[in-house]
């Protein structure tokens, strides 16, 4: 029988979603699963692991090393641990992409990015140049198969059935200290999550400024939507890091996706390609953003998004 | 000597819109145009600028990959880099191959620094850095936005699904960038003539020890689902009757 391990993502208080994501991959596979919640605070994170449907075990690994999700200090934790499973995931989000393929290393076995779908328990499907191709791979007599879960393909488990046991693990007093957590800000914008928002609100380089991007919040904030930006408007300034959109930013499966601006490279598409419905806004009529988009209006977006804010207010939004 | 090893990676240039073979072994990529993987130029960009601030003596650019990939090799000596090793290898290599390569070769060159990309965008892994830290035991610090090197440690921007994570290192650590680190430089063409007379070196993984050894297998490529094609709307109330008709909004 296959034992699947999947690593949590957490920050102390909150499990991620994508933890729970993670876990239908792993139910995708089939299997005894247990998930790792690596911390100094576990209590909060493995009590919301072990209600996930399909989980069987949880194993928490406390201690102060493990406060901020350091890889050169969790990776020999569960390599300790890794070995008795036929297959260990994370999700690939900084964390897991960080985390699983130093795993990999101290396994000495390869690892799979950003898996899209299950074939057998052994066969997976991924996305490969920026999405424009989707490669299937055969991982054989492999043992542990380690792989990143694309969380735009998964929908999270279920949550709140009959909790699983939880075990602690013994942490070793050795780890790596030549790796040293000096701080994290993050911008919270009281928008819902971009990576699992229903609706997500992005803005182009056409905005021009951090202070026109406003636009896109007030558009965002009408709807109920994340905001999401591209590479352009990231590096320009007018939105964080945080909110990039694509191949090297986030991908994501919203319902809704609108976005203003955005001329449409192929770098940005691969993030939004699972995207229910593309609204895209922008004045050049022959913008390639128009080829994926299912509703396309070619306007200048400070004409027009304005007139939308209006419509949907009116419409008692 | 103060030395940082880059990698460089051969790979389709980013604008070309790759195509999968009618037979579903692959993609095409003869004839199609090749270049140094942008997270690669930047990961040189940044090691050339940490030269240039007397912060290293010598910048090592290595490839793995076919003899094609001395073309990268010399776009990278054109940048700036002092010499170059062409590690030998046709076909495709899986992550923890390259890790492993690159073990090797740190080994021999001492550096106090590995800038590699955060991602390769031809197979788009994500895995190198990471695995060629885990094996060599030292630290990692993927996704970086900026890089400070003090005496014996790095101080190093990480651009994470939260915001911006800094990390303090010891050195020697392996490095991955992302693409605010910095904006490569142009090459210019008296560059390109000075990089010719610039040492590139060809080695054999077998006899370096690491002789690649993939272990997935690759069983089809398909072209991603398309979409269906979409509809114009004409103004903005359109719109808004379009998306409420599918209870979208
Ligand atoms: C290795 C690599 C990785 C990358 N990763 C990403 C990534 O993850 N995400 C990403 O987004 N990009 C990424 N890029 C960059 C990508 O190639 C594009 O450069 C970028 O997406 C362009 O952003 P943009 O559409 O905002 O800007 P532009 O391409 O400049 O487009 C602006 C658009 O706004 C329109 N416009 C201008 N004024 C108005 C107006 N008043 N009203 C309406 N429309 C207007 C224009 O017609 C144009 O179409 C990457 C590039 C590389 C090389
Ligand atoms: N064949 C290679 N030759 C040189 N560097 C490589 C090679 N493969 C990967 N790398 C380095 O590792 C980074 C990440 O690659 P990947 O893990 O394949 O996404 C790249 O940006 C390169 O810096």
């Amino acid at each position: 029988m296959n034992r699947i391990l999947v690593i949590a993502e957490h920050d102390g208080r909150r499990l991620a979603e994508a933890t729970a994501r993670a876990v239908a991959c792993a139910q995708a596979i089939g299997g005894e699963i247990t998930v790792a919640v690596l911390g100094a605070e576990v209590a909060e994170p493995a009590r919301a692991a072990a209600s996930l449907a399909g989980v069987a075990h949880v194993l928490t690994f406390a201690a102060p090393a493990n406060a901020h999700a350091l890889a050169a200090v969790q990776a020999p934790q569960l390599a300790a641990v890794a070995v008795s499973f036929s297959h260990v995931l994370a999700p690939s989000t900084t964390f897991g992409k960080d985390l699983l393929p130093r795993l990999a290393a101290l396994l000495d076995v390869p690892a799979l990015s950003d898996v899209m779908a299950v074939e057998t328990a052994t066969r997976f499907r991924r996305p490969i140049y920026a999405g424009n191709a989707i490669v299937t791979i055969e991982a054989g007599e492999l043992r542990p198969i380690l792989a990143t879960v694309r969380l735009a393909s998964f929908e999270a488990v279920a949550t709140g059935a009959a909790a699983a046991a939880i075990e602690a693990v013994a942490v070793p007093p050795e780890l790596p200290a030549h790796t040293r957590f000096i701080s994290v800000t993050s911008q919270d914008s009281g928008r819902p999550d971009l990576a699992t928002a229903r609706r997500v609100v992005s803005g182009g380089r056409a905005l021009g400024s951090a202070e026109k991007f406003q636009l896109v919040h007030e558009l965002a904030a009408v709807l109920g939507a994340a905001v999401g930006a591209s590479r352009a408007a990231v590096d320009a300034g007018y939105a964080p890091n945080d909110l990039q959109v694509g191949q090297t930013g986030k991908i994501i499966a919203p319902q809704l996706y609108v976005a203003l601006g955005i001329s449409g490279a192929i770098q940005h598409m691969t993030g939004i390609k699972d995207a229910r419905a593309i609204v895209a806004i922008n004045k050049d009529p022959d913008a390639p953003i128009f080829e994926a988009a299912d509703y396309g209006l070619v306007a200048d977006l400070f004409e027009a998004v304005p007139q939308l804010i209006a419509e949907l207010r009116s419409r008692g939004r | 000597m103060k030395r940082i090893l880059v990698g460089i990676k051969r790979v389709v240039d980013f604008n070309v819109r790759i195509r999968v073979k009618a037979d579903n072994s692959g993609v095409i990529t003869e004839g199609v145009k090749q270049g140094i993987n942008p997270f690669d130029e930047i990961a040189l960009e940044e090691a050339l600028r940490l030269r240039e601030q007397g912060l290293a003596e010598e910048v090592v650019a290595v490839s793995i990959g076919p003899p094609d990939a001395q073309n990268q090799l010399r776009t990278a000596l054109a940048m700036g880099a002092d010499r170059a090793l062409l590690v030998n290898h046709a076909g495709v290599i899986e992550p923890l191959d390259a890790a492993r390569i690159l073990l090797k070769v740190a080994e021999r060159e001492q550096p106090f620094l590995v800038l590699l990309g955060k991602q390769a965008i031809d197979d788009d892994n994500n895995q190198t850095g990471q695995m060629l830290a885990g094996l060599w035991n030292r630290p990692q610090a993927t996704f970086a936005s900026t890089l400070e090197i003090r005496e014996g440690i790095a101080r190093v921007t990480r651009e994470v699904d939260a915001g911006l994570e800094v990390l303090e290192i010891d050195l020697p650590a392996v490095v991955t960038a992302d693409l605010r680190l910095n904006e490569p430089r142009f090459v210019k063409l008296p560059d390109i003539i000075k990089a010719r007379k610039k040492p590139l070196d060809t080695l054999d993984p077998a006899a370096l020890g690491a002789a690649p050894r993939p272990r997935l297998t690759a069983v089809h490529y398909a072209p991603p689902p398309a979409r269906q094609k979409g509809q114009r709307v004409k103004d903005v109330a359109e719109l808004v009757a379009s998306l409420a008709a599918k209870g979208l909004v």
